[in-house]
């Protein structure tokens, strides 16, 4: 590049301080791996805000059953483990009913689940918005995860209704609780993240995550539990960071006796690792998104 | 120098075009391709370049080494034909996509009018779009909060507020995603072609609310086909041909260099095989100017007829489907005409299919000159299926023009007239007397 005038740093015009977005914006090609620009996103929290708001409007929009379907995918996953499982393979369940020891480990796990399909659909479903506009596309998944809470809370009511009919009591540990919502958060996003921006050159990712997902599920243990591994293998076991979460939810919530404080530590680091990366590979490739998406 | 809103320097960007759709020949290419790609493509994904097919490419620069400075408060014009890189441009310098090289500095809250609508979600109401789409174009919560009656008032929609868009007309649409788009206040405003929709009416008041924010002392980037608007509302045009800035002048100059001068007459047109996407509906393929003996002819008589034939396919069937010719002069747009005028076709569905449209331009109408051919296909108040414009330039030649030739008007139509004389009494009574 040639030799390019001194550029001082300007501050915006005294008259219109009506933005806090940067009013100097240098536009030049990027290579390798690039910031998150974590300042930026923030100074666009408003349009998470609404693209959040507009995946939970629209979510069950000319749906009959509407947002009945947030409580029916997990409880009917419910009923069919419970049945196989723990009524015909008699999987053991932690000593607490198998109906209630499948379904708090779904609860999360649909929210994991469904925050990575959806993020891994986002930006090729939002082909319109990035090829036309400028915006952190980084906001594109994150909305979807998120918006996800919504049909976690509604999933998580019938739990509780279920803790009621069988009468168990929660403990004080489910103060932990919202940490462990926020590791599968960590999780579905990093995942997502990784799919996203792979979706866009590799439209087999559409075909790889049902996959995945289905295979996930069996690998983390929602429908039995990790008490049946031996230390230290239970342990290790949660480099599987659903492993963490959901034997985490049983502890918290149903106050299974497994100790999970080891397995949730080894889960988050994985998930902050896939975290990470998945947004620094994602910012890396975001560049080419708006050609070849 | 605080003045300079928009500095552009040796900037350019390249893209990837796959060859692979051609690229095959034998089944043995075939297969050994079908085996070595994905793990060409698995090592070229971490290296941040992926493009899906590496090796098999052919590069082109959509712009190249274009240089220039907008001061503050400018409204610049950019002209081009279909593919000079307007849209690349306006894409680079919104952030959309990045350049290949060089370097853009903007000071000031840019805000891109690249389409109108975009973010529009056909679920949610016209009030829930208002928000959506005023966030997704920049603007706060509070900010839309105070421009909202004005949006509304501006798109006249007060009564399907709460009704989904999905219900609306599509004029409806267009006006409220317009209002949004209209009520934003960046300190640089970049658009592309938001002209293109609506009703006529629409479309005047559309370009009295540009005329308003260039007079308010914005910067502005306008892109357009219409050579009346800009040179309207430009103080400075650039002529952008073959990703080149070739002209940067005053824009009536730019504006009469571009339409006149700007290359060779020819009476073909075909559409460039260049693998771009073609539109899903229908897609021209060309466009000749035929003489009176239905040959094509760059120089035509001023006493002769002639027809302007475009050619195109129908893929789908689609509705209220409308060919238009227009012709341009230096002076700007002369006129338009749609093929739903004279053939019933008007609101009919139109079959897939190939088809020619052809329209004649009686003797003595336009006055001797050159011009340019404009085709486009649309769907009038939905969507502008293709356009093509200047795709031919011709001479109407003065043989035949049998009158003074610096007359005012943009066009010379021979008209009937009568003279009589009123001062006297009827010569046939005169006569009788003497």
């Amino acid at each position: 590049m040639s030799s390019t005038p001194a550029t001082t740093r300007r501050e915006g015009p005294p008259a219109t301080a009506e933005e806090s977005r940067p009013t100097e914006v240098r536009i030049e090609p990027t290579k390798g791996w690039i910031s998150l620009n974590i300042k930026e996103l923030w100074e666009y929290r408003e349009l998470l805000y609404f693209l959040t708001w507009r995946d939970i409007k629209v979510r069950y929009k000319q749906t009959v059953l509407g947002a009945a379907w947030a409580i029916i995918q997990p409880f009917f996953t419910m009923v069919v483990f419970s049945l196989f499982f723990g009524k015909l393979a008699k999987v053991p369940s932690d000593n607490v009913p198998y109906p209630i020891f499948s379904y708090a480990a779904l609860v999360p796990w649909t929210f994991f689940a469904n925050g990575l399909t959806s993020s891994s659909n986002s930006v090729v479903g939002s082909r319109s918005l990035v090829t036309k506009i400028y915006f952190p596309r980084l906001l594109v998944p994150l909305g979807t995860v998120t918006s996800g809470a919504v049909d976690f809370v509604l999933a998580f009511i019938v739990l509780l209704a279920m803790m009621a009919f069988y009468g168990i009591a929660p403990t004080m540990n489910v103060l932990w609780l919202p940490l462990l919502l926020v590791l599968a958060f960590i999780t579905s996003l990093g995942v997502g993240l990784w799919f996203a921006a792979l979706n866009v050159q590799f439209r087999d990712v559409r075909h790889v995550v049902p996959f995945i997902t289905q295979f996930w599920l069996f690998a983390t243990p929602v429908a039995w539990a990790s008490s049946m591994l031996p230390q230290p293998w239970r342990t290790l076991y949660a480099i599987n960071p659903m492993a963490g979460v959901v034997e985490g939810f049983r502890w918290a919530l149903i106050g299974t006796k497994t100790q999970p404080g080891p397995m949730i530590a080894v889960s988050s680091v994985v998930a902050v690792v896939l975290l990470v990366s998945g947004a620094f590979y994602f910012r890396r490739m975001e560049r080419t998104f708006a050609d070849v998406v | 120098m605080n003045d300079i809103a928009v500095q552009v320097r040796d900037l350019g960007k390249k893209y990837r075009i796959g060859a692979l759709e051609e690229g095959r020949r034998t089944l043995r290419e075939t297969l050994t391709d079908a085996l070595a790609t994905p793990f060409r493509k698995a090592g070229s994904l971490l290296s941040g370049n992926a493009s899906g097919a590496a090796g098999m490419e052919e590069e082109i620069w959509a712009l190249k080494d274009i240089s220039f400075d907008v001061p503050r408060g400018q409204v610049l014009g950019i002209i081009g034909k279909n593919g000079a890189g307007k849209s690349t441009l306006l894409k680079v310098l919104s952030r959309i996509t990045e350049p290949t090289e060089g370097f853009i500095e903007i000071r000031g809250r840019v805000g891109s009018l690249l389409e109108v609508g975009t973010g529009f979600h056909p679920e949610l109401t016209g009030r829930e779009n208002v928000y959506l789409n005023g966030a997704i174009l920049g603007m706060g919560r509070t900010e839309i909060d105070a421009k909202f009656d004005q949006i509304v008032a501006f798109a006249e929609v007060e009564r399907f507020l709460d009704t989904p868009v999905k219900y609306y007309s599509s004029g409806m649409y267009v006006r409220l995603a317009f209002a949004v788009a209209a009520h934003l206040e960046p300190e640089i405003l970049v658009v592309d072609e938001v002209l293109s929709v609506g009703d006529a009416a629409f479309q005047q008041k559309c370009l009295g609310k540009m005329g308003d924010v260039a007079q308010s002392g914005r910067t502005v980037l306008f892109v357009s086909h219409n050579m009346g608007a800009v040179t309207d509302l430009c103080d400075r045009a650039i002529l952008l041909e073959g990703g080149q800035v070739t002209m940067d002048d005053g824009p009536a100059e730019v504006v009469s260099h571009y339409l006149t001068s700007g290359g060779e007459t020819s009476a073909v047109w075909r559409r460039p095989e260049s693998g771009e996407d073609e539109p899903a509906e229908a897609a021209v393929r060309s466009v000749r100017v035929l003489s009176e003996d239905g040959l094509p002819e760059a120089v035509i008589p001023f006493d002769r007829s002639f027809d302007v034939e475009i050619e195109y396919e129908i893929r789908e069937p689609t509705r209220d489907l409308v060919i238009v010719a227009g012709l341009w002069s230096y002076r700007g747009f002369l006129w338009q005409s749609w093929d739903t005028d004279t053939t019933g076709l008007r609101g009919k569905v139109r079959e897939p299919g190939s088809y020619v449209s052809r329209c004649r331009v009686p003797a003595g109408l336009v006055r001797p000159g050159r011009y340019s051919v404009t085709v486009v296909a649309h769907v009038p108040n939905v969507e502008v299926v293709e356009s093509w414009h200047h795709v031919l330039t011709f001479d109407v030649s003065q043989v035949g023009f049998r009158f003074d030739q610096d007359r005012a008007g943009s066009i010379t139509p021979v008209l009937e007239w009568e003279v009589t004389r009123q001062d006297r009494a009827a010569p046939t009574l005169e006569a009788t007397r003497s």
